[in-house]
């Protein structure tokens, strides 16, 4: 056999590596010494972060007879979700380090890195086999990770509830996997299939297929209609589990998205499913902006904004092209460091405090000036201002979707630019609590812990430089325009 | 007596569906676990019925099934965990009584 093709595996083997080390020391020492499991996860992790930024360039390959295979775009995102992952693992340290849940920090660490890894084989996926592997690897575990707080109900209502739809999700998707490998001539590789689709005619089965598939992977996105879970999970979660849900696992899902929908279902995409995607998106941003506008938990507001995010960045997939992935990458990068920012400042005032109302915010500039600002900035780039990255991330996508010259894509993105000024009513309704409210402070002045800061300080400077620095979307679009021909041929 | 695919299929298009119909009538969580298994049952039941049928010279649909059948045994697994969770918080099972959180 020649193992000189696990090579192209390398994203997995060092997280695999890391897991392995984490959970060995949590398992075998000594009581005094696992006070260093906190130390070692965050360094082997940053240290595997950078590693893999830094390694060049030379992923590409293919593995176990092509079900998995490793792209530019690949890599990309996969080091744009080990950032999101660094990230949450900075600001759960403080939470994580309490007296309520120290005795299962070890058990925390190595479920989000296996997390991490099942959406690593589903990015990477191309064989349904695999994906679902991946998909489940990526979704069990992260109920498990909701349930968390045992001393906490909301926790277990919030576990419940996930692990429910996620289950329904996944049955639905495997019914709907079922129909594709009856239309596919006898194999689940996506090659295979997009040749079975492109050679046969339209069917009611087809139809019937890709109902099912848009909506078992529209429920791990939380696109409406399939968004009920969202709000309750993202709530009653623990915090640091809920800003891992809302970015690392939608960033992934989106990925794995876009390449089943383009590349496995790109010949129908005209006749099919760019109409179905088309009526989600447009549910999908409107409701999760009428909805966020009405929250007064944080977390809550955090969900619905989440939702309508979503919908921005299935704008890149309803492209079809490598524009539209360029710009999706690029999104769901600046939406990681953005919706970030603004989890660290809710996750710092939560552990600090325990406060997670809106009206809780007011006034915070008098107390906290440097909370309320990153808290501003996140905002800010989330509503699309400029110059922040999220002000780029959006022009990108909206010329994404412009890009193929239809007429109705063009009415797509009017709705979209009028969603994103009802969304800046509701991002500002937290930065008019902070900054021009005249209460007195409820939260009190204090120091976050001395990891929530970094934390702040990366995502601060990602809202702040991504849009600016232009290399980052030149690499994104370089990576993306040498994968069109596998990822796009099968749609022009 | 040959059975056509049909036999098949439709039964368990209508297992998908009852699983369906008990994912979204029944009220305790146990009764909502096996309407799920039911549901991923049935698609279970599509892989074996569509490989034996149309591609009876592979094996791609029943392997499929195999790990199908895994990935089911440990999100059943997993659902029982919490539901002993919610038990233990609560004093009963019934989703009437979980809903702390709603709009």
């Amino acid at each position: 056999m020649d193992y000189s093709q696990f090579g192209a595996m390398r994203p997995e083997l060092i997280l695999l590596g890391i897991f392995l080390i984490v959970f060995l020391f949590d398992t075998f020492a000594g009581e005094k010494a696992r006070k260093a499991t906190t130390p070692l996860t965050l360094v082997l992790f940053g240290l595997g972060t950078v590693a893999m930024w830094i390694l060049p360039d030379s992923f590409e390959g293919s593995v176990f007879g092509g079900m998995y295979v490793s792209t530019h775009t690949c890599v990309w995102i996969k080091n744009i979700l080990n950032v999101g992952a660094f990230i949450v693992l900075l600001q759960s340290v403080k939470w994580i380090e309490s007296p309520d849940d120290i005795v299962r920090k070890g058990e925390f660490y190595e479920l989000l890195l296996v997390t991490l890894f099942g959406m690593y084989l589903m990015i990477s996926a191309r064989h349904f086999l695999l994906f679902v592997i991946g998909l489940e690897a990526a979704s069990l575990p992260l109920a498990a990770l909701a349930a968390f707080s045992k001393k906490k109900y909301e926790s277990h209502e919030a576990a419940i509830k996930y692990i429910m739809t996620a289950v329904f999700s996944s049955a639905i998707l495997m019914m709907g996997l079922s129909f594709v490998y009856g239309l596919s001539g006898g194999s689940l590789y996506f090659n295979d299939i997009a040749l079975a689709l492109a050679s046969s005619s339209m069917s009611g089965l087809l139809l019937c297929a890709l109902a099912f598939v848009l909506a078992g992977l529209g429920f791990k996105l939380s696109l409406v209609p399939f968004h009920l879970w969202t709000a309750d999970v993202y709530q009653g979660a623990p915090t640091a589990v809920t800003s891992y849900l809302s970015v690392v696992s939608k960033g992934a899902a989106a990925f794995a998205f876009f390449v089943i929908f383009t590349q496995c279902f790109g010949a129908v995409y005209a006749d099919a499913w760019e109409w179905m995607l088309y009526a989600v998106i447009i549910a999908t941003i409107t409701v999760g902006n009428l909805f966020a506008m009405r929250q007064k938990n944080m977390k809550r507001f955090m969900a619905f904004s989440s939702v309508s995010q979503a919908g921005y960045i299935m704008l890149g997939v309803i492209a079809g092209n490598a524009i539209g992935m360029a710009s999706m990458l690029f999104y769901i990068f600046v939406y990681v460091v953005s919706n970030l920012g603004a989890f660290a400042v809710i996750s710092s005032i939560e552990n600090e405090t325990g406060k997670l109302s809106m009206d809780d915010y007011r006034g915070l500039h008098k107390s906290n000036p440097w909370l309320s600002f990153a808290m501003t900035l996140a905002m800010f780039s989330l509503a699309g201002i400029p110059p922040f990255a999220g002000f780029f991330s959006k022009i990108l996508i909206f010329t994404a979707a412009t890009s193929t010259g239809s007429m109705a894509l063009y009415m797509l993105v009017l709705i979209a630019l009028i969603n994103t000024i009802i969304s800046l009513y509701y991002y500002l309704l937290v930065v008019k609590a902070m900054w021009i409210s005249p209460d007195e402070p409820v939260i009190p002045a204090y120091r976050s812990a001395c990891t929530e800061r970094v934390a702040l300080w990366l995502c601060v400077a990602g809202i702040v430089f991504f849009g600016l620095v232009s290399p980052i979307y030149q690499g994104i679009f370089n990576a993306s325009v040498s994968d069109a021909l596998a990822f796009f041929g099968m749609i022009h | 007596m040959d059975l056509s695919i049909l036999w098949y299929l439709v039964p368990a298009a209508l297992m998908f569906a009852c699983g369906v119909y008990g994912f979204i009538t029944r009220k305790n969580l146990i009764a909502i676990l096996i309407s799920l298994e039911l549901m991923l049952n049935a698609a279970d039941l599509n892989f074996v019925v569509f490989n034996r049928y149309l591609f009876p010279g592979q094996m791609e649909g029943m392997v499929f099934t195999l790990f199908a059948i895994a990935i089911a045994a440990a999100e059943t697994a997993l659902a029982i965990a919490i539901i002993i969770n919610i038990y233990r918080a609560m004093g009963n099972i019934d989703i009437r009584e979980i809903t702390k959180m709603k709009f």
